[in-house]
């Protein structure tokens, strides 16, 4: 779960990270009164979205004046961002914050991830922060600089000083700060931690100026504090419902509804329907404790979206997910729906002949297909048929 | 001969009273692995599908010699039990539990740290040799012995790539699923190590996707030594949507979000098959088993 920059900068000042004052805003009004308590001599306004490359969208302003302020917020608040990691629709802009703005006379990268082999927390550094940062490192790997965080490096911060002065960042500040950053990281199971820039101001003072914070939603049982955050993720109706049925619903653009089992056969079937010239409408992965009923009901999300002209169905039945209880669901949406479009059909492995027969008994519109590939191109040609 | 697990194999399962732990041990059994306790605390000297059950891994290790442990229990306690395993002194440890949390997982690494023992998860499907043992939670339908090595991030896919193999008469010596989550066990080049000194295994395919960084690994490995035997990769995941990524994408790359077309070129450098897509697989291991004969 991606945090918004100001939520991310909440929990850094919390360990005692130093991050620019700020105010959260929803109208332009609350954005002119927040900058009143911000003690600055101008302003920034971010918008909060979840998506990066926000700078370069004309999501960042800066503005001389409360008045300023207000304009800006005016312009952002509602509209739609499309930066270069949003689709072509964009994102809404729901939240502002305003925040002091500061002469930088420095900027570096930092980040904390886990080191997969070692398992232990890794700093990775660059000595140029800021907006530009992400095309220098596409332009040489180099650029980053890895740090280990032992609990040894804990205790004695000697080695990571030395480390972030040949980045650019020396002194005992930024050392006592990336641990502090350590700790964060590590007591609220993040899987990412992204300060760019970190700057130093001319007084010599070290703040997070931006911050994106990955929580991992794998270890919420253990974080009810976050349960908020998981609600607030901005999921579309459809993926909340798949959700709830044991499915991991990605919406796509196209007219060809895509029901698997498992995320690596629907990768394979995504790339096979692409190939294939077809447009998929969704990435659809049925977990291994979907009921038929779940499978019912992802089924009959695809149904309810009117561009959908056909149904590819490609499963590999085996362990706890067996083809009949994926027939059963796909025959049991069909019974209920009021459109019923055409289904490319290739089963395998476990039950896959039982499977076949309970669709065919049950009406089901199936064209049978002997392999997936085969499958992937009956799927396309039935959606440029249109129902039938 | 096979990598990692055998017909000398004795397996113990942690979680073995759950509703899965039942299910998939019971399967095992059938297929006619040696297993040999189940491990439950607070069940410890009561009975599980007519094998013994013990408090501990250490108690169950020491009463029945087991050397392999399949971990599945829910997430937020298998960190405790891979953990449990790996003290204990077991030699090959699959995990198939998912949404096990990165930090638990990091907890794991730093366990496994110095010590010989195979991991294999979590995440993972398994591992299978046909006929011989089975580990964790594939279909064994289609499988049969025979001369293919399978390494797969992909729990769905090697199945499908099974029965494939199958129709064309083939089979294969070990399939290993390496998990699909960003901090595991066993990787691609270790898989890769191993079937290169397994006298039977004759050709190797690897399945990957995109994420991580096994494919990239595998490709540096492969570029840098002389492996000898023919390896076919699937990379899927070519027309995956971007528009979910997160965060930066510079700097993420650093753990491996490089795009299924830059695996695909690392590893064609370095000398593998590309299959174009699942369906292309097989023709490909039948040529190259034809041009090693």
């Amino acid at each position: 779960m991606l945090l918004s920059e100001y939520r991310s900068k909440e929990i850094l000042r919390q360990y005692g990270v130093e991050v620019p004052p700020a105010r959260l805003a929803r109208t332009p009004d609350e954005a002119e009164a927040a900058c009143a308590g911000l003690n600055a001599r101008k302003y920034v306004v971010k918008a909060q979205i979840t998506a990066g490359g926000r700078g370069l969208a004309g999501g960042v302003r800066f503005a001389a004046t409360p008045s300023t302020v207000r304009d800006e917020a005016a312009r952002m608040l509602g509209s739609r961002l499309v930066t270069a990691q949003t689709d072509a629709r964009g994102e809404v802009v729901e939240e502002i914050s305003v925040e002091a703005a500061f002469d930088l006379r420095r900027q570096v990268f930092l980040a904390i991830a886990l080191d997969p082999e070692s398992g232990h927390p890794m700093l990775l550094a660059s000595s140029e922060g800021g907006v530009t940062f992400e095309e220098r490192v596409r332009m040489d790997a180099g650029a980053v600089s890895t740090f280990l965080l032992t609990d040894a490096v804990a205790e004695d911060p000697a080695a990571l000083a030395v480390f972030l002065g040949g980045i650019g960042a020396a002194g005992p500040l930024p050392a006592a700060t990336v641990l502090s950053m350590r700790q964060a990281f590590i007591d609220n199971d993040m899987t990412l931690l992204e300060v760019n820039p970190f700057a130093e101001l001319p007084d010599g003072r070290w703040l997070a100026i931006d911050a994106k914070i990955v929580i991992d939603a794998n270890a919420l049982f253990r974080h009810p504090e976050f349960e908020g955050l998981a609600a607030g993720q901005r999921l579309s109706p459809t993926e909340t419902e798949a959700q709830r049925a044991n499915i991991n619903f990605v919406p796509l653009e196209g007219d060809i509804g895509v029901v698997v089992n498992g995320a690596g056969l629907g990768l394979a079937t995504n790339d096979m329907l692409v190939e294939a010239k077809g447009k998929p409408a969704n990435f659809m992965d049925i977990r291994t404790t979907a009921t038929s009923f779940d499978i019912a009901r992802g089924v009959e999300l695809l149904l309810a979206q009117g561009q959908v002209r056909a149904i590819l169905l490609n499963v590999h039945g085996g362990g706890m997910t067996v083809c009949d209880t994926v027939a059963e669901g796909v025959a049991f949406a069909y019974a209920r729906a009021a459109r019923k479009v055409p289904v490319a059909v290739c089963l395998g492995g476990q039950n896959a002949e039982w499977g076949l027969k309970i669709l065919q008994d049950r009406k089901v519109p199936v064209t049978v297909y002997p392999d997936m590939k085969a499958a992937a191109q009956g799927a396309v040609a039935l959606a440029s048929g249109g129902a039938r | 001969m096979a990598i990692i697990v055998d017909r000398d194999t004795r397996v113990l399962v942690q979680g073995i009273t759950g509703r899965a732990g039942t299910f998939y041990t019971d399967q095992a059994m059938r297929y006619g692995s040696t297993y040999v306790a189940g491990v439950r605390p607070g069940l410890g000297g009561t009975e599980h599908l007519d094998l013994p059950v013990f408090h501990t891994v250490a108690e169950a290790r020491t009463a029945t010699g087991a050397n392999a442990s399949l971990v599945i229990v829910p997430a937020p306690n298998a960190a405790d039990a891979m953990v449990e395993a790996i003290e204990a002194g077991i030699e090959t440890i699959v995990c198939v539990t998912e949404r096990v949390a990165q930090h638990d997982m990091a907890r794991v690494r730093r366990a496994l740290a110095g010590r010989d023992t195979v991991l294999i998860g979590p995440n993972s499907q398994g591992i299978l040799t046909p006929g011989q043992c089975k580990i964790g939670v594939m279909p064994t339908r289609h499988a049969q012995p025979g001369e293919v090595g399978i390494a797969s991030r992909s729990a769905s896919l090697t199945p499908a790539v099974l029965a494939s193999l199958a129709q064309a008469g083939l089979g294969t010596s070990t399939t290993v699923g390496v998990g699909g989550d960003a901090l595991h066990g066993i990787g691609f080049v270790d898989c890769l190590r191993r079937f290169r000194d397994d006298p039977e295994t004759r050709a190797v395919v690897l399945i990957g996707e995109i994420g991580g960084r096994e494919e990239e690994k595998a490709a540096e490995y492969l570029a840098a030594s002389d492996y000898g035997k023919p390896v076919v990769a699937l990379v899927v995941g070519r027309h995956a949507p971007k528009g979910r990524r997160m965060g930066h994408a510079g700097t993420l790359s650093v753990f491996g979000l490089e795009t299924a077309q830059d695996k695909i070129a690392a590893l064609s450098r370095a000398g593998v098959l590309i299959a174009a897509d699942a369906a292309d697989v097989v023709p490909l291991v039948q040529r190259a088993l034809k041009g090693t004969a």
